[in-house]
């Protein structure tokens, strides 16, 4: 088997008294398209928020290319609250910013989109190298990193062209079509330079022809960017098509988990999707 | 510090601290249906005390009389404010509105210098509120003790506007969620209407009970006073009335105190340091209710 | 070929640009010439140009980071103040501090000037560090009431009686060094409007535009958002400081009330009518305003009888509030000012030009 990038070890998350995500463990090996899915409000993308650091887990581990990157238990408040299991397992308190994450190469999309809008696509992958940027705000602002700079508007264009932005590169973000909007997404996760990416939703709004093109376009880019993928997806040809290995999720827990042709015969997938058939 | 000098100060402390109370309620009943900082509030409270001046020196109407034309007069210019500056821009972000609420707190301080000029003009006293009472040890004007009287029954008669009649309701279904009212069928602007009218009619009572005991109202005489009671809404839990009149009275009190053991110079630098530290340990203040961004 | 011509656009602009410059600076010179030392226009574009730096050094916060930031006032008071008292000459210190007497360490320290500029930005630079920590982590309303509250805790301590050996206390500064000639503050304020123009156009820039724009994108790709925007808060306070510093020049005496929430609310209008999120918008807005307020409308201060018609309303504040109707109806209903988030630029002229020598030929055809 390849090499684990992502393990996402006995994470909860509970809001209040509400647990969103519960005992959540599940793993990414290298090169894979995996896709969590589950009925809406199953805590999906909770488990991506904690996954990239904009929520810190209530209790659990993520370890990310075998390094232990998020750590946390239940503590204040949260100690008598606490509804989840495996209390006192963990005992780090590990809790980067979002930022961090990033810069230890996963990268992300939202299900809403959220771009740059008023700034111009060339902008928008621009904005995603400057974390790897090595100037310091003065050697930049006095024009002596235009080496760097000329090198970092080189790699973003040349990024634009592989992704077919590079006509729109001088539009504003919110004036492309939606889909465009999508792929520009992508395009601005993968500027970051990751090793995993997350899609949340990559497939939401999208027409039918654009969905089918999109299976394509994420093998495609898994495959150019030797990139390690995780989405959320709700479209389910869409997942079955292009998923090596499928974990399903309801009222924050795992229900099942394996490859789709698995998943497809799965009683109690097919028990927890029957409520929201028609949302599909 | 003697015990009468200290029920002295305390009296003087709940009394400014109510005047702060009534016109942080109007602060924290408009942020928490528009999420709006209402920087013309101070100036709103400006605005009543010439009015006052209007009525009692220009046109020597009985204090009663003037009273009431005051408080009538302060909410017509709440009300207007509300539908000239705020309303056009109800879809506009956030920031549009606060930077309109500027606008027209420098409007306000524009006209009154261009009407009452920059000078500070005497205000009226009336006779039977500057009177001095003498209560046990504690000798006062009649002022000074009945304003946290009259504070505490507006917030009492509030209250109950709020938690038990049908505009006191839409009130507070609109501050909890302003879209979801709406599509209940509440009136949106009438709610705001009558949010801007009980304010109004807080901060022009406020003003009289401000001015009575001062010399002089100048155009600025609004500006310093509404930040302290914007502080006092923040601290109290910006949108929650219990709060801001909590809120009031704290910073009345603690000023009073600092005065007292003559700092009077940084009473003022004491209240922002603690609306900082407030807002650093509890960014929602005492009462208020914590929001989380969705990702 | 598409990158050849990109070249020569920008290069176009840049010369295009310093031709603009060199115009500025003889008009300038004319205006220097040619004028009386009393006519308006010396003091109007001498006033504009010190409000287009503090307003493009808020537009920096407010504009371009998104951070709504009501404390310019209180960071040019630190940098007038810190101006003041380390240039004010050494021969008549005991005439400006004639109440109080100076401090002893401070009697027989001073700065050129522009030594002085510099630590005019510096200390509203470090001072903006120490509280940005803490400060910036409150959310849009509350940071916009905390820096107001902070711009009044230092214009409280700089007037307070025991800073009276350094301050002056309520008494105030005078004999503050006067620009050494009429081109100093255009120049000054030049120098910092481009470094901040370069800083906006650097990758640092687009960093801030981004977090404006999304601060949960912004971060989700990469941006430190606690560093970045502590970053523009320092800036925009260094340039505010040395903006308070050339007031300071300009005015040649400053009280503590010299800078009360008026001065922010004055500039914040500025950058509103200019645009929020323009440079080019603050500063044309900058000249605008200040030409208007102390100028055009000045007539509107003074009674006026025409005939035997004496014209209603005319007397002192009337400018004002004219004024602030004006400022209203911007806010109102040219939400987006002047320029909106735009910025003036050459290729859109350059276009106008390319059009027209292609329209040439065909005779005044419509060619798309």
């Amino acid at each position: 088997m390849s090499e684990t990038v992502l393990s996402v070890q006995d994470v909860t998350m509970q809001f209040g008294g509400v647990v969103a995500v519960n005992n959540l463990t599940l793993e990414v090996h290298e090169g894979e398209i995996v896709s969590l899915i589950g009925p809406n409000g199953a805590g999906k993308t909770t488990a991506f928020n904690v996954i990239t650091g904009v929520y810190a887990p209530t209790n659990g581990a993520v370890t990310f290319h075998g390094k232990q990157i998020i750590s946390n238990f239940p503590k204040g408040k949260m100690e008598k609250l606490y509804a989840g299991e495996n209390k006192g397992r963990y005992k780090k308190t590990l809790e980067p910013t979002p930022d961090k994450i990033t810069k230890m190469g996963i990268a992300r999309t939202f299900q809403n989109i959220r771009l740059f809008k008023e700034l111009t696509v060339l902008e928008n992958v621009l904005i995603a190298k400057h974390m790897r940027m090595k100037a310091n705000i003065f050697a930049d602002t006095f024009l002596l990193s235009w080496k760097e700079e000329k090198k970092m508007k080189e790699d973003s264009l040349e990024l634009l062209r592989i992704l077919d932005l590079y006509d729109v590169k001088d539009e504003i973000a919110s004036s492309l079509p939606y889909g465009k909007q999508r792929h520009l997404e992508i395009a601005r996760a993968l500027a970051t330079e990751p090793t995993l990416l997350l899609l949340d939703e990559p497939a939401a709004g999208l027409n039918p022809q654009e969905t089918d093109e999109l299976t394509a376009f994420i093998q495609r880019i898994r495959d150019q960017f030797h990139l390690t993928v995780f989405m959320i997806e709700h479209h389910m040809n869409l997942v079955m098509d292009i998923s090596d290995r499928i974990y399903v999720i309801d009222f924050g827990k795992m229900i099942a988990s394996g490859t789709p042709n698995e998943i497809q015969n799965n009683q109690k997938v097919i028990d927890a999707y029957l409520g929201v058939a028609d949302d599909e | 510090m003697t015990s009468t000098s200290f029920l002295q100060y305390c009296l003087a402390g709940v009394s400014i601290g109510g005047i702060y109370a009534l016109i942080a309620i109007g602060y924290t009943m408009v942020y928490g249906i528009l999420r709006l900082i209402n920087f013309a509030h101070g100036d709103i409270f400006m605005m009543a005390a010439y009015f006052m001046i209007f009525a009692m020196v220009d046109f020597a109407l009985p204090w009663y009389v003037s009273i009431v034309l005051v408080l009538a007069a302060t909410v017509a210019l709440g009300v207007l404010i509300e539908k000239a500056a705020y309303k056009p821009l109800r879809s506009a972000p956030r920031m549009s509105i606060m930077i309109s609420a500027i606008g027209v707190s420098y409007l306000l301080q524009n006209l009154a210098t261009y009407l009452f000029s920059a000078l500070p003009k005497g205000y009226p006293s009336i006779a039977f509120l500057t009177k001095t009472i003498t209560i046990g040890s504690i000798s006062t004007s009649v002022v000074t003790f009945i304003t946290p009287i009259l504070t505490i029954v507006f917030v009492v008669l509030l209250m109950q506007l709020i938690n038990h009649t049908k505009i006191g309701m839409a009130m507070r279904a609109v501050s909890k969620d302003f879209e979801t009212s709406q599509l209940m069928g509440i009136k949106i602007n009438r709610v705001i209407s009558f949010t801007f009218v009980i304010g109004c009619f807080l901060a022009a009572v406020g003003s009289i009970l401000y001015f009575t005991p001062r010399p002089s109202v100048y155009p600025l005489a609004g500006s310093l006073p509404g930040l302290k009671c914007f502080i006092a809404a923040v601290f109290g839990g910006i949108g929650s009335i219990p709060g801001a009149v909590l809120g009031g009275f704290l910073i009345g009190l603690s000023e009073t105190f600092i005065k007292a053991a003559g700092y009077s110079e940084f009473s003022d630098v004491f209240t922002f340091i603690l609306l900082i530290v407030v807002l650093l340990f509890r960014p929602t203040g005492l009462f208020g209710e914590k929001i989380t961004e969705k990702v | 070929m598409r990158d050849m011509t990109e070249k020569k656009k920008t290069q176009a602009s840049i010369v295009l640009s310093l031709l603009a410059v060199v115009i500025a600076a003889l008009l300038l010179y004319c205006v220097n010439t040619y004028t009386k030392p009393t006519f308006m226009l010396r003091t109007v574009l001498q006033l504009g140009a010190i409000y287009a730096l503090v307003a493009v050094s808020m537009n920096l916060l407010n504009g371009f980071t998104g951070l709504f930031s009501l404390g310019q006032a209180g960071f040019m008071a630190v940098g007038a103040y810190t101006f003041a008292i380390f240039t004010i000459p050494v021969g008549s210190r005991s005439g400006v501090y004639y109440l109080y007497g100076v401090a002893d360490w401070l009697a027989n320290i001073q700065f050129p000037i522009w030594g002085g500029l510099l630590a005019a930005g510096l200390v509203a630079a470090v001072l903006a560090a120490l509280i940005g920590a803490p400060v910036l982590r409150l959310k849009s309303d509350y940071f916009a009431i905390a820096t107001l509250g902070f711009a009044e805790i230092v214009r409280i301590i700089v007037g307070s009686t025991p800073m009276n050996r350094v301050t002056n206390g309520s008494l105030g500064l005078k004999m503050i060094p006067k620009f050494p000639n009429f081109y100093f503050p255009f120049l000054i304020a030049g120098i910092c409007i481009l470094i901040i123009a370069l800083l906006l156009r650097s990758s640092y820039g687009r960093a801030f535009k981004a977090i404006r724009e999304d601060e949960i994108a912004a971060e989700a790709m990469g941006i430190n958002l606690a560093k970045h925007k502590q970053m523009s808060f320092i800036i925009s306070s260094f340039f505010a400081g040395i903006g308070g510093a050339l007031m300071g020049m300009f005015l040649g005496a400053i009280t503590s009330t010299t800078f009360n929430v008026t001065l922010t609310y004055n500039i914040l209008l500025i950058v509103v009518i200019g645009g929020m999120g323009s440079m080019t918008g603050s500063v044309l807005s900058a000249f605008l305003v200040i030409a208007a307020r102390e100028w055009w409308l000045r007539f509107l201060d003074q009674e006026m009888v025409i005939g035997t018609f004496h014209v209603p309303f005319l007397k002192t504040g009337f400018r004002m509030v004219v004024f602030s109707i004006i400022l209203m109806l911007v806010v109102l209903f040219f939400r987006r000012g002047i320029m909106g988030t735009k910025e003036f630029n050459w290729n859109f002229i350059l276009k106008r030009l390319d059009k027209k020598k292609d329209a040439k030929p065909s005779a005044g055809g419509e060619s798309a």
